[in-house]
């Protein structure tokens, strides 16, 4: 187990390191460059040129990657082309707001969809299973920003029950907790449909498994039948598919912080995409980046100790 | 948009649309109460995230500019037809050869307590003017003050020389990045300035907190607080929608005709903001011959280019910069769509059913649907046009270099700013590459020029010129649209960069 952790490590942070050079070919293959897009319709060429020495852009691509590696080594993640100020401080700045709304729709996403997952299994065909599954689906299913715009547009355009948008409520949103209800519902019917389906398999797999059987003809009662031995059974694949929520939580916000301008990391790195700013795109994309890996390293390794064959088959 | 479309409420929309340009009622109720103290404004501004700053003097984006109004202020500001009127320069006056230029200031205190002197001045000037600051717009267009020869006049008197005439001088120092900063002044996190409103916070990228300075030279503002956010387009619209803002600049015509009926939202719209058209370079064929631009000038039917790509919303332009402001040359007939006569100049120039190439971008609203246009216009007169679509972010310098055919915007500005940074050889932004040095000498003799009337009169000469042998087709003065919810009073109609233009002191909260 511990060499299979290591290694599984190892390979993480060679996915990292892979991916830094492809982020930085790629922002340097966009079009433009930051005093390009600093200047645009501002001022004329041979100030854009001396902007451009003064960014230090004027140095070849090797000689950049190499300095930004070096100083990623002693833990500075470089400063930022356009504001000037340490990209540690933009991303210290935009995480708190991404990892609450993250939070806050974990915490909800687990219980329920462990509870419409088991609703769902143990009356598999039924009605209220139909009814839930075909309201999970097509949750699932609907675009996320679709459904953001249609709930801005009805429940707080049309009705005034909550807030459109975060605009200049930054400073304390986390005294406003009604900011939350809009875009949390939006991340929740993303993934609760497909984790409440996992769930819903396994609650179907594990009733029908041999040991279930059993004890049931034991005499054990309804509740603790459920609770002791269905319950750990279905959770095997809802463990795996948590991770996958999570990489579809980094995705989700993405468009969530766009449609409600929310101040965080996904709305700081397609700015800083669009500004050019190399520095502070390589440090947002390896921050989310390293969350993802650690969460499918996290979800591997639980999901090898529950179930050890994965080694067997490799 | 954030709202459920419906063919009733487009509709209703629609009609309300065409009632109010009936009645003329959408602007009606600005200003028609007494003005009340107290208050904290909320105003939604297109964001540049971090790229936003407080030091004035590198100020680039209307939200960096928005917020500096209301921290700092300037030696002069421009009106509504862009001439200069005075701010914290009580007046001024030029000597005969503009060269040599003085200014009464007005006894403003800073919001530390001090009054504003001469020093103050000249160590701005010097600010702006520091060579090792590349994001210092100003410095540029004020590179002939001659600071070691320019000195205090008296107690509240400057004395400012230049090392080349210039009876626009007074018009530059209204210009981007010109605010008046306490003397030895550096430090952008912590900005003092005379300005309406005294600074308490900001966070690049999101919101700015600025509270009343009741000391202001010009009274105090209304209203307690300012805070100027940051917001995308979608972002805006629905923060005013839902009450969350009380102020949104720089709308589309499009959410303009969608809250014609809501009756939270007013929409603000500013006309005669600036010109919209296309940019032929004038430095390669075809356009290098005159005939062959003046064939463009002709083949494009204005209307339609107005009505569709600024939905109507802009006044038809005459290939002259600047309708409606000081030193646009009136009378000039209206130049009207002849197809004839264009295909006769093609022919003749040997341009007819050859291609060119436009390069657009949807760098602005409307760019790649003129260009389109465009090439439907022009293939009716036979001239076939390749549609060429580059990146936004970096359009406006790109086509510094490319394409024959460009999109082109401007803001509002005076005339002689406009002419001196597109249309002079040495221009930053020479998107026509019009580069003639018998034009610049008219044009530095006209603007050297102390005598208004004579001043004038060679300004006349030199639009004309380029209106008959340049390469800027303007066909369209779009209006600006603001939107303001129906609480907020005294907003009044201004073109971008003007002195009543995001203006918070004189408005109110009802």
């Amino acid at each position: 187990m511990a060499r299979y952790a290591l290694r599984r490590c190892g390979w993480t942070v060679v996915q990292l390191a892979v991916l830094s050079v492809v982020v930085f070919l790629l922002t340097n293959l966009l079009p433009g460059d930051a005093a390009t897009v600093d200047f645009n319709e501002q001022a004329g060429l041979d100030q854009v040129a001396q902007l451009r020495e003064q960014m230090g852009l004027d140095r070849p691509l090797s000689e950049r990657f190499v300095d930004w590696t070096g100083s990623l080594l002693t833990g500075d993640l470089g400063t930022s082309l356009v504001g000037g100020e340490p990209v540690s401080e933009v991303l210290s700045r935009s995480v708190g707001v991404t990892a609450a709304l993250a939070a806050i729709t974990l915490l909800l996403l687990v219980p329920l969809a462990v509870v419409l997952g088991l609703l769902t299994g143990l009356r598999a065909g039924g009605r209220t299973d139909r009814v839930v599954s075909a309201v999970t689906l097509t949750l699932a299913s609907v675009p996320d920003f679709v459904l953001a715009l249609l709930l801005v547009g009805v429940v707080s355009l049309r009705l005034g029950w909550l807030p459109a948008t975060w605009v200049g409520a930054d400073d304390q949103w986390w005294q406003r907790p009604e900011l939350f209800v809009l875009p949390v519902t939006v991340l929740l019917a993303r993934t609760v449909g497909g984790l409440s389906r996992q769930i819903r398999a396994g609650t179907i797999a594990s009733l029908n498994a041999g040991y279930t059987v059993q004890a049931r003809r034991l005499g054990v009662p309804p509740a603790r039948l459920v609770l002791r031995h269905v319950l750990p059974g279905a959770a095997v694949p809802g463990v795996q598919e948590l991770a996958r929520a999570g990489d579809q939580l980094l995705g989700g916000v993405l468009v969530t912080e766009a449609v409600f301008a929310i101040p965080g990391t996904a709305t700081a790195l397609v700015e800083a995409v669009r500004n050019r700013d190399v520095p502070t795109v390589q440090a947002l994309t390896l921050a989310l980046a390293a969350v993802a890996c650690l969460l499918n390293l996290v979800a591997d390794l639980v999901g090898r100790r529950l179930a050890p064959r994965t080694e067997v088959l490799r | 948009m954030p709202v459920v479309l419906t063919r009733r409420s487009v509709l209703t929309a629609a009609t309300a649309a065409g009632a109010g340009l009936l009645t003329g009622c959408s602007s009606a109720d600005a200003g028609s109460s007494t003005p009340k103290k107290g208050g904290t404004l909320r105003a939604a501004f297109p964001g540049a995230g971090v790229k936003e700053t407080m030091d004035p003097h590198a100020q680039q984006q209307f939200i960096d500019i928005a917020r500096h109004k209301a921290v700092f202020d300037k030696l002069v500001d421009l009106d509504a037809t862009l001439r200069p009127v005075p701010r914290l320069a009580r007046s001024w006056s030029g000597d005969d050869s503009s060269r040599v230029w003085r200014f009464e200031l007005h006894r403003a205190r800073f919001h530390d307590g001090h009054v504003l002197d001469a020093d103050d001045v000249l160590y701005s000037l010097s600010r702006i003017l520091d060579p090792k600051a590349a994001d210092h717009l100003a410095r540029k267009s004020l590179s002939h003050v001659d600071l070691a020869n320019s000195r205090a006049v008296g107690k509240h008197g400057v004395k400012i020389a230049l090392t080349r005439p210039n009876a626009e001088f007074p018009a530059l120092l209204a210009m981007t990045g010109t605010a008046i900063v306490r003397n030895g002044w550096d430090d952008p996190r912590h900005p003092v300035g005379t300005g309406p409103f005294r600074f308490h916070s900001f966070a690049p990228g999101r919101s700015f907190v600025a509270r009343r300075f009741d000391d202001h030279w010009n009274g105090a503002p209304h209203l307690d607080e300012v805070r100027i956010l940051s917001a995308e387009t979608e972002a805006r619209a629905a923060a005013l929608q839902s009450g969350e803002a009380h102020y949104a600049h720089e709308m589309t015509p499009t959410f303009a005709r969608m809250v014609a009926h809501d009756s939270r939202v007013r929409v603000v719209a500013t006309p005669l903001s600036g010109a919209q058209g296309f940019a032929l370079k004038t430095d390669r064929p075809p356009f290098d011959d005159p005939d062959a631009a003046m064939a463009v000038k002709l083949l494009i039917d204005r209307k339609r280019l107005v009505d569709v790509v600024c939905a109507g919303r802009a006044e038809i332009g005459n290939d002259l910069y600047g309708k409606g402001y000081t030193y646009y040359p009136d009378g000039l007939e209206q130049r009207e769509r002849d197809v004839a006569e264009a295909r006769r100049l093609l022919r003749r120039t040997g341009v007819l059913n050859t291609t060119v190439s436009f390069y657009t971008s949807t760098a602005a609203d409307g760019f790649p649907q003129a260009a389109h246009l465009f090439r439907e216009q022009a293939g009716e007169a036979g001239l076939r046009v390749k549609i060429v679509n580059g990146p936004p972010e970096t359009y406006f310098t790109d086509v510094l270099t490319k394409g024959t055919v460009t999109n082109h915007r401007c803001g509002a500005m005076p005339i002689p700013t406009y002419l001196s940074e597109r249309l002079l050889t040495d221009s930053p932004q020479n998107a026509t590459a019009w580069e003639h040095r018998d034009f610049d000498d008219a044009f530095t003799a006209a603007r050297a020029t102390a005598d208004v009337r004579k001043r004038t009169e060679r300004y006349r000469s030199v639009q004309t010129t380029l209106r008959d042998r340049g390469g800027l087709v303007l066909w369209a003065h779009p209006e600006w649209l603001n939107a303001v919810s129906r609480t907020l009073r005294g907003v009044k109609e201004a073109p971008p960069n003007t002195v009543d233009w995001a203006r918070f002191d004189t408005v109110w909260l009802d």
